[in-house]
């Protein structure tokens, strides 16, 4: 915990200057990637990265340097090169975009890498180091390195920022973009840019390989959390930073570590959480609404098969058993225990030794739930001219659903039937 | 006098336009004149090339020959007065935005890029929410809408455009009788507010009697003026070829000119589970 201690107070300068630029980087690259994940663009985006390498390449055979100005330029124009091959490969075979995308990912990489191991045996000087492009290493990073980076993250920042609107306009409706005048093919060419631009400064510290996920990650994990652009593309910079952060300490507290792993591994494990317990889009709330609907079901349809008894009987007071109720609808036994304990805890049937039967509430229940059913039946043959044998299933499910709104409306349109299409009774509240 | 020049240049002109996907034709030499401020129905059978002439008339695709003229200018010129509402499924209704977000678009102007809407485009907004009644569904996500009121989102978009002519793909699809009649009923508003609307419909039946003009097409144009001149058993059967069933009863309703009061549907599944 100590080192964790002397990390926050950033008293080295350098460790400063890493920490606070790769955060920019990763920030840069989470907010563009917000858009290319709403575009469907992921593999896009993954392609770029890879693409980036030739680029890289190429730009350093020819001036020998590693001047990040010039690595950069290198880098935009193969990943642009990349984008135009996939488009035009698009619009003039009858390839699937996936195709298309793999394709030029597999062509640009393996270029990427024949160049990268001719450095490496040449004897062009100061060639070591390149292969950090493959896998990121946010601490090979030089004062300039880091400066230029930190400038392009935030030129994306502000470019987002000043055309957010018509981002979010082209990314939901880009023909609508264009029946409304704006210049989408501008658009569309800043966005593409934007991109590549944010891959090609994320690269020196997570790495071609893994660059994909600082880009789409963070948004995955925000968009599970909210249904608003703005909250989302802030919780995916949050999310970034963080990773960014917690990939810095790693590296610095212990100095074999990357950065660009630890980044990704703490982003892939934010954006997990995220899927898993973020209210509403999450798995754990969707399995419990599932499982609320269930039990909704289930008593309803006890409450139903209470009432079918009485109905028969003359009578809701007798006494019923878990075997009375299962000769009127195929309940399993767990479903009797399970239902019978849930309908007592609410009071809606009272117990005794011999058995159950409804109490004044659960009668009530049982009634509107029997209610709804023949109500819509009615309808169904009413209104939708179904015939009367063939509307039951139907009705078992959407009496489940029906609400008391609904109920009204139906109520209204059927002008209060008294009985359904079966001559069976419609019982009201009493 | 102003009013006079109105009425003779058209709203809308398709001059011997053809158009094409990867060289498969799909309209031919289409050519037809709209008036202004009618109510306007674009109909053919599945694939006749309705959604594809929207788009050429919009810009969104370049004809292979032939061109297009709005109010008796190039699109460029008259951008400002034209309004366009796709087809639903043209979009991902799971995109994080609101109702508001999404009729707000249709206030985005070229001229103003990096600047923020203003108090009259809130206005504008909140009145065109108003009109198709969905002030109060304002700040729900769009995923959480049904069919209708998607298909009424996209409508006050257009609305928002506060434009003259109004070209709507199917605005009828997955809409209920109640919704489809309160459509109706806003469409006919606007029409005798001297707008013009074309609305791209597949159904013969209700053609006949939502529309004061109709544009029979089948790839190529089977017909286009005001209704009398256009459901006649020949050219429907041209448009349609073979699709007696429907003829027979069209030319029923032609026959009696009047129709059934039509049912109002089920309440929208508003509130229904939560999918
Ligand atoms: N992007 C496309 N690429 C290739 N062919 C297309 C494309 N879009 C439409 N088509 C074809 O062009 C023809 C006309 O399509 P269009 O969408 O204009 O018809 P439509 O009248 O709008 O049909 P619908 O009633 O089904 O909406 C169809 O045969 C269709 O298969
Ligand atoms: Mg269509």
């Amino acid at each position: 915990m100590d080192s964790l201690w002397t990390f926050l107070q950033f008293k080295d300068a350098t460790l400063q200057l890493v920490t606070a630029g790769t955060v920019l980087i990763a920030m840069g690259a989470s907010v563009v990637g917000c858009f290319a994940f709403l575009r469907k663009r992921a593999l896009v985006g993954d392609a770029v990265a890879h693409a980036i390498l030739p680029g890289i390449a190429v730009a350093f055979m020819l001036t020998a340097a590693k001047n990040p100005l010039i690595l950069l330029s290198g880098a935009l124009v193969s990943g642009w090169l990349a984008l135009y091959c996939i488009e035009i490969i698009q619009k003039t075979s009858k390839l699937s975009a996936d195709t298309a995308i793999a394709a030029v990912l597999g062509v640009f990489f393996g270029i990427g890498i024949l160049l990268l191991t001719h450095i490496q045996h040449s004897d062009l000087e100061n060639q070591s180091g390149l292969d950090r492009f493959l896998f990121g290493s946010a601490a090979s990073m030089s004062t300039a390195d880091l400066l230029t980076y930190a400038g392009v993250a935030l030129f994306l920042l502000l470019a987002i920022a000043g055309l957010y609107k018509e981002l979010k306009l082209f990314s939901f409706n880009p023909e609508y973009a264009q029946v409304l005048g704006l210049p989408v093919k501008t658009i569309r060419r800043l966005i593409n840019s934007l991109t590549v631009m944010a891959i090609a400064i994320g690269i020196q510290s997570v790495g071609v390989v893994l660059m994909a996920a600082l880009l789409i990650t963070p948004a995955a994990a925000a968009r599970a959390w909210t249904d608003r652009l703005l909250v989302m593309i802030f919780l995916a910079a949050g999310f970034a930073a963080f990773s960014a952060l917690v990939g810095s300490y790693v590296s610095f507290s212990a100095t074999a570590m990357p950065t660009g792993p630890w980044i990704v591994m703490s982003l892939s494990f934010l954006a997990l959480i995220s899927l898993f317990i973020a209210p509403q889009r999450g798995l754990l709330a969707r399995l419990n609404r599932q499982r609320l609907n269930r039990i909704k079901i289930l008593t309803e349809n006890m409450l139903k098969a209470f009432y079918n008894l009485g109905e028969r009987a003359g009578t809701y007071q007798k006494w019923l058993t878990a075997e009375d109720l299962a000769r009127v609808r195929d309940f399993t036994h767990a479903e009797l225990t399970q239902g019978l304990r849930i309908l007592r805890k609410k009071h809606l049937v009272i117990p005794k030794q011999s058995g159950y039967r409804l109490s004044r509430q659960g009668l009530d229940e049982a009634r509107r739930v029997v209610r709804l059913h023949r109500l819509w039946e009615m309808y169904l043959t009413q209104r939708m001219r179904m015939k009367s044998d063939h509307i039951h299933p139907n009705a078992e499910t959407i009496e489940h659903i029906i609400t008391p709104e609904i109920e009204e409306q139906l109520l209204r349109e059927l002008d209060f039937p008294e009985k359904d299409p079966h001559s069976s009774p419609i019982p009201y509240p009493q | 006098m102003i009013a006079e020049t109105q009425e003779v240049i058209p709203a809308l002109e398709v001059h011997n336009l053809s158009a094409s996907y990867q060289r498969k034709p799909v309209l031919w030499d289409v050519d037809f004149q709209l008036p202004q401020g009618k109510l306007i129905g674009v109909v053919g059978p599945n694939g006749s090339g309705k959604t594809t002439l929207l788009k050429n008339i919009m810009g969104l695709m370049e004809p292979d020959s032939g061109y297009v003229k709005l109010f008796g200018e190039d699109l460029e010129k008259v951008r400002h007065r034209i309004s366009y509402v796709p087809q639903r499924e043209s979009v991902d209704w799971n995109f994080p935005a609101s109702v508001r977000d999404v009729v707000e678009m249709g206030r985005y102007r070229k001229n103003r890029l990096f600047k923020r809407l203003k108090a009259q485009d809130h206005q504008l907004v909140t009145e065109a929410l108003e009109r198709v009644n969905l002030l109060e569904l304002s700040q729900r996500q769009i995923s959480q809408l049904s069919g209708g009121q998607q298909q009424r989102v996209f409508i006050a978009r257009a609305l928002a455009q506060q434009a003259d002519l109004y070209l709507m793909d199917e605005p009828f699809v997955g809409v209920d009788a109640a919704t489809e009649e309160a459509l109706l009923e806003l469409l006919t508003e606007m029409k005798n507010a001297g707008k013009t609307v074309v609305i791209v419909h597949h159904d013969l039946q209700t053609a006949y009697e939502y529309f004061d003009w109709t544009v029979l097409l089948n790839t190529r144009l089977v017909a286009a003026g005001p209704q009398e001149s256009i459901f006649k058993k020949e050219l429907l059967q041209e448009a349609y070829g073979g699709r007696l069933t429907v003829l027979s009863k069209i030319g029923d309703l032609m026959a009696r000119k009047d129709f059934p009061a039509r049912e109002t549907g089920f309440k929208e599944k508003e509130g229904l589970g939560d999918g």
